[in-house]
């Protein structure tokens, strides 16, 4: 361990990540530092081509205003998703995005994204924001802009580094530090102004696949919890912590159901056949205005066939043959026009599932699923932290400018910690941005670092004894492994450390027994949480113990500590919000309804570095006059 | 098992510091064993069956075997990517098959130009991006008054 040479690099913007919002921040910056002789470098923990959570592909993009077309406004937007979010949202930074997603996705088009066109030349919607693609390269289209604008400007990629931990001076960001995954290197990056864009986080909960099939995440399982790491240990202030998501998919691969709605209109059942979202409709009313407005809540969705499953009327199904049969009906006069259009909508069906989810054409394919003959089941995948989606958590941010918003302390969207930007799955409560808003939010926040190291910007200092500490404390892992190996005949049970994994399952036991998980039911209360974080003081404690017998451990132990900081800050801001706003994401069994009076507002927390001490904080709602 | 290696095909990327595999992996799960010279999943339980190893593999030494806790055996999913589009052959476990081919982008490898030909500005202070608002379509970024 104490062969680790450091590497320091200078740069004027640092970008920690690789996914769809660096890329964004990277191409957007890239411009701006080139006319301002400034350097931009991006760090990624794997290889940009295929880092992020579109390493996979992706088989649409789900967020198109159609602005040029008058098909929608950023204010439709707005409403989209303080409806979906049960109220909670950050308008000023959901209009933001929405008025310039349609050019990072005019820009995705001319850089060779293959998006579906009509007979006249017009994008094919799947649904009102929703573009189909053939996207299996999304990811390497996006990253080749990426590379060619920090080429372009002299900047800099660095890959197989991961960031651990950030560099901070009187609330002041000063750059970052990290491994390399590949050498025995530890590297030093100081930089004026840091953009933190590393994804959301899995497996914080335990998976409901806990053998092989353990990876097979909804999410990537390379989602880690760095982004709120680095931005919790900086002392940025964090919103929606409690807003993690759940998807419901298809039963264990996790494929999308998006075709199997939109395109083909089928109908969710239980096992005795009932369609839930008609059966238990009733319900919608405790949860007005929102379950009676259209569309229905993801979350209260979620919620009515989690429901079905607690009465025991599991498992639940798509009906996909029905559906076929109904197109078939729509052609029965015309077997060679329905031979056609099946051709046409099997493709689809499977490039859904080929492009982004490939697992779940495996799982049909070793079961011999034929969909026009027999239904598949799906299921609530387990909760996940994905700020870019339908949930919510993340850092929170300065809004745009020119806006007139309550929530303005600087530039636009940087963070409570001077020069330290967040966007996609980082920055908070402003849901469904997906990969075109995060892009989007990247590229936004990305001029904006670049104006705030022009108008502000000063050079990185920094104690050197302190980055001495931090090196130590990130390699402790493998330092302890050494010291101590020798003691037992198999290293893998010792009693002076545990390994990522032994101490990933302890972390995963505690969120999903008693934070809401799986094997809970999506059900929590006070007790259990106080209960939780009574378990968190050894967890947090033992996070000291790790041991690491080599680069690729190193990585794994410090990934869970991420993860572990992200499950504190969530059982904090779940125990603070005394009601239960998104039944089908979580429900606080204690008090289970939703109390507008007291809780229409953004739960935020704060880590305080000196004082080791969290911070719970109700914040106002803004909503966009006349919206 | 996620992605597994045949052991006829890998070649090691013959003798390279890093294996096309090891390269592109999102989750840093490959490896090569140097004293034979082929590659291996260290952790298929961490694999999230991208295949994004598959799809790069010069050798084509590389296949998924679904994860073992809900997939059974005997189907498979194979990708061939080209430089325009992958072809996909799905083989299910009664033996039938299916093949589907997909476009993957329209333009040449390595050309995305960043700005995409739109017309750019110097306004550091105003809410235009750089290629805004020719990229948008519009006159002006919308904005609120």
């Amino acid at each position: 361990m104490t062969n680790f040479q450091t590497v320091e690099v200078k740069t004027d913007l640092l970008i920690v990540g690789g996914g769809f919002s660096a890329c964004g921040a990277a191409t957007e910056a890239a411009y701006w530092a080139k006319k301002h002789n400034l350097k931009v470098t991006l760090v990624d923990k794997a290889a940009l081509d295929r880092s992020g959570a579109v390493a996979m592909g992706l088989s649409a993009i789900n967020q198109y205003i159609g602005i040029r077309d008058g098909a929608n406004t950023c204010e439709d937007y707005v409403r989209y998703v303080r409806q979906d979010l049960m109220g909670v949202s950050r308008e000023d930074l959901v209009y933001n995005i929405a008025r310039h997603v349609d050019s990072t996705v005019h820009l995705f088009e001319k850089w060779g994204l293959k998006i579906w066109l009509d007979e006249k030349g017009k994008y094919v919607h799947e649904g009102r924001w929703q573009l189909m693609i053939n996207g299996e390269s999304y990811k390497i289209l996006i990253a080749e802009a990426a590379k060619n604008a920090l080429k372009e400007a002299g900047g800099e990629v660095f890959e197989r580094i991961f960031i651990v931990e950030p560099l901070v001076e009187n609330n002041k960001i000063v750059g970052a530090v990290g491994f390399s995954t590949r050498e025995e290197k530890f590297y030093v990056f100081k930089a004026k102004a840091v953009m933190c864009t590393m994804g959301g986080a899995v497996h914080v909960f335990r998976p409901r696949s806990v053998g092989e099939g353990f990876g097979r995440s909804w999410y990537p399982p390379f989602n880690t919890g760095s982004s709120a790491y680095f931005t919790i240990k900086a002392g940025a202030e964090m919103t929606c912590q409690e807003v993690r998501f759940i998807p419901v998919r298809f039963k264990d691969a996790y494929g999308p159901v998006g075709a199997w709605f939109l395109l083909f209109k089928s109908r969710a059942v239980s096992s005795v056949g009932g369609e839930y979202m008609a059966v238990r409709k009733a319900e919608l009313e405790n949860w007005k205005p929102y379950g009676l407005a259209k569309p229905i809540p993801a979350n209260l969705r979620n919620y009515l066939g989690m429901l079905d499953v607690e009465a025991g009327l599991g498992p639940l199904y798509m009906e996909t043959s029905e559906a076929i049969g109904k197109i078939a009906d729509q052609f029965k006069d015309d077997p060679k026009a329905f031979k056609k259009k099946m051709k046409e909508l099997e493709s689809e069906a499977w490039e859904d599932f080929l492009d982004m989810t490939i697992s779940q054409a495996h799982l049909w394919a070793a079961q011999n699923v034929k969909p026009e003959e027999k239904h598949s089941e799906i299921a609530a995948c387990e909760p996940y932290f994905i700020g870019s989606h339908s949930g919510a958590s993340g850092a929170w941010v300065s809004g745009p400018e020119d806006l007139a918003t309550p929530y303005k302390w600087g530039y636009c969207n940087m963070t409570t910690v001077e020069g330290l930007f967040a966007a996609g799955d980082a920055s908070g409560a402003s849901s469904h941005k997906f990969s075109s808003g995060s892009h989007a939010e990247g590229r936004i926040a990305g001029k904006a670092a670049i104006k705030y190291i022009v108008e502000k910007g000063q050079e990185p200092k920094i104690d050197d004894a302190k980055i001495e500490a931090l090196k130590a404390k990130i390699l402790a892992p493998l330092a302890r492994y050494d010291q101590y190996k020798g003691l037992t005949t198999d290293p893998a049970i010792n009693p002076n450390y545990l390994l990522w994994r032994q101490f990933m399952d302890r972390l995963q036991k505690i969120m999903d027994e008693y934070a809401g998980g799986v094997t809970a039911a999506f059900k929590t209360s006070k007790p259990n949480l106080e209960r939780a974080l009574e378990l968190f003081v050894y967890l947090k404690e033992d996070s000291e113990k790790l041991g690491a017998s080599d680069i690729y451990s190193l990585e794994r132990c410090w990934e869970n500590i991420h993860r572990m900081w992200q499950g504190e800050a969530h059982i904090r801001t779940i125990l603070f919000r005394d009601e239960t706003r998104w039944p089908g994401y979580y429900f606080r069994a204690d008090t289970p309804k939703m109390d507008d009076k007291n809780w229409l507002c953004f739960v935020n927390c704060k880590w305080d570095p000196a004082t080791d001490k969290w911070n719970l904080m109700k914040k106002d709602i803004w909503t966009m006059p006349g919206v | 098992m996620p992605s597994f290696v045949m052991v006829e095909k890998c070649d090691g990327c013959k003798g390279q510091d890093k294996t096309a595999c090891m390269y592109i992996c999102p989750n840093d799960l490959m490896v090569l064993d140097k004293e034979r010279m082929k590659a291996y999943n260290r952790d298929p339980s961490m694999c999230w069956e991208c295949q994004c190893c598959v799809k790069i593999c010069p050798q084509q030494a590389m296949d998924v075997r679904g994860y073992s806790d809900f997939i059974p055996l005997g189907a498979s999913v194979v990708p061939l990517r080209g430089s325009q589009d992958i072809m996909w052959t799905v083989k299910f476990r009664d033996g039938s098959m299916k093949r589907f081919k997909f476009p993957i982008r329209t333009t040449e490898e390595g050309t995305a130009k960043p700005t995409a030909g739109y017309p750019t500005h110097d306004d550091l202070k105003s809410e235009a991006l750089a290629t805004e608002p020719a990229s948008l379509g519009l006159q002006a970024v919308p904005t609120r008054k």
